[in-house]
């Protein structure tokens, strides 16, 4: 069929109505490496602006980091720039399989498998290990790509009230039947900044005889004392059946990610993931520049101190400010505004202010749940942390939300 | 029947201060059920009532409201 004038005229009434529904996503051009300090195009075609950035996930503020872009650069001299293939043809070099070993000794798992993101770690991982004869029983909250990938798979799906234990047990003992369970949980959830209760969880499945499967995108690299993610927080490592995670947040921020586990499930994905299957190899400058970040987290747990002491003061100085907070101790920080629009005017009036953080609101969150979403960085410093504090402050007085509850703010606003 | 699954559907899917739901809610269609919860609810009622549902039967349709699920279940207790 020819891409007439109708096709077209359909495809641009959805994209109005994608418009005029207030959720069309417009994309900031940024003429600087990702970093603390950024130049940011915005609106297209203004002049360039130095701005904070409080929303990237460079949570190690590894992703322009000297060392890293000198590792990349030596891995693009001594290896190539790419494969042209995918891993099972002729694209698995040394230093792939060096970084599926690294990658389980930081992780404390017994073998991993480098997939070209987490997203499709995520799209592969449950059809690869799991039949029509197996379960999966996942958190209400958990990621997009977790959504996909659970989709995909021919396994009976069920799903848990968010980090609710009692309702997961429930759960388990409906799916008693089932030869396999798979408990399916983010560490960290990105929209809240909360944490999976792994300790309870992984008692519970041993308990039920099930296995358990956790996103640690939003963990890995910074959670636990060594950084190595939520099980170690929790005091769980070893006993997490499958790790998915991804290079492309606080692991040097590029791109990638990997299945990390029980050593019969990571051959199950060598041999059946699609994703891994079908797509190519990591290019080598990215692998380059993983290894040198995990000989970075694993010399010294410097980084992640400063952005535990970083997160400390941000969440103390927004909660002194007079905000509505999320509670917890992640360096996701969710300011709470409960009001579409209100998060749009408040990220605009901060980027006026030099302050780059973007507004979030349904369906990325539920309705009347909308908010600022900040992230806070080893990257940062106390200039940086404190000039973005006044600015939320002078921002917030401005639309008058300060000392305010979730009701007084809605009654001003809206949900 | 009707209220035995009601209550189930309350405890199962409304969050704390959702929306009131009757008899004649639209649980798949009104996106208080989805797709994925759909499993337990249906395993729910086989073991409830002893019966067994088969998956072309169990239906976003004839899933969507407790009078419509009762029918079905009723089908099945024949």
């Amino acid at each position: 069929m020819a891409y007439s004038n109708k096709v077209r005229s359909i495809y641009q009434e959805t994209i109005s109505g994608i418009r005029d529904a207030g959720i069309f996503k417009q994309e900031r051009f940024i003429h600087s490496p990702q970093a603390a300090d950024i130049v940011v195009e915005f609106p297209s075609g203004s002049p360039l602006k130095k701005v904070i950035n409080m929303c990237a996930n460079n949570y190690l503020g590894l992703s322009s980091h000297p060392d890293v872009v000198k590792a990349a650069h030596e891995g693009l001299d001594s290896r190539g720039y790419g494969m042209s293939s995918v891993r099972f043809i002729c694209g698995t070099q040394d230093i792939h399989r060096e970084l599926e070993r690294k990658i389980s000794e930081f992780l404390g798992t017994e073998e991993t498998i480098l997939f070209p993101s987490c997203m499709d770690a995520n799209a592969g991982v449950f059809e690869a290990v799991l039949t029509k004869d197996d379960v999966m029983i996942s958190d209400r909250l958990v990621h997009a790509s977790l959504i996909d990938g659970i989709r995909l798979c021919s396994a009976v799906q069920d799903t848990f009230k968010h980090s609710d234990i009692k309702h997961l047990e429930s759960k388990l003992q409906l799916h008693a039947d089932k030869r396999f369970k798979l408990v399916i949980t983010d560490g960290v959830f990105s929209m809240d900044g909360d944490t999976a209760r792994l300790d309870e969880m992984v008692a519970l499945c041993e308990q039920y005889d099930a296995m358990i499967l956790v996103d640690e995108s939003h963990s890995s690299g910074f959670i636990g004392k060594t950084g190595r993610g939520t099980h170690e927080k929790y005091n769980v490592m070893g006993k997490i059946d499958i790790i998915t995670t991804t290079f492309g947040k606080a692991l040097g921020g590029a791109s990638g990610g990997c299945v990390s586990g029980r050593r019969e499930l990571v051959e199950m994905c060598r041999q059946k993931a699609r994703p891994y299957l079908f797509s190519n190899t990591i290019a080598p400058v990215v692998v380059a520049g993983v290894l040198k970040v995990l000989d970075i987290l694993s010399a010294s747990t410097d980084r992640r101190d400063k952005l535990e002491t970083n997160t400390a003061f941000w969440r103390k100085g927004l909660t002194e400010a007079g905000f509505v907070l999320r509670e917890g101790d992640t360096p996701i920080v969710p300011v709470m505004l409960f009001n579409a629009k209100l998060s749009q005017d408040f990220s605009r009036a901060l980027y006026d202010e030099g302050i780059y953080a973007i507004g979030f609101f349904f369906p990325v969150v539920p309705q009347g749940a909308a908010r600022i979403r900040t992230q806070i960085s080893a990257g940062h410093e106390m200039h940086h942390l404190q000039k973005a504090l006044d600015a939320f402050t002078k921002v917030g007085r401005k639309f008058d939300i300060l000392h305010k509850t979730k009701q007084e703010i809605t009654d001003m606003y809206g949900n | 029947m009707k209220d035995v699954v009601l209550k189930y559907v309350i405890e199962e899917y409304v969050e704390e201060g959702g929306d009131e739901v009757s008899y004649d809610t639209p649980l798949i269609s009104g996106g208080i059920v989805d797709s994925f919860s759909m499993v337990s609810l249906k395993r729910f009622l086989e073991n409830k009532y002893k019966i067994s549902i088969p998956d072309d039967k169990a239906t976003p349709e004839a899933f969507d409201t407790v009078n419509k699920i009762c029918v079905l279940v009723n089908e099945f207790l024949k």
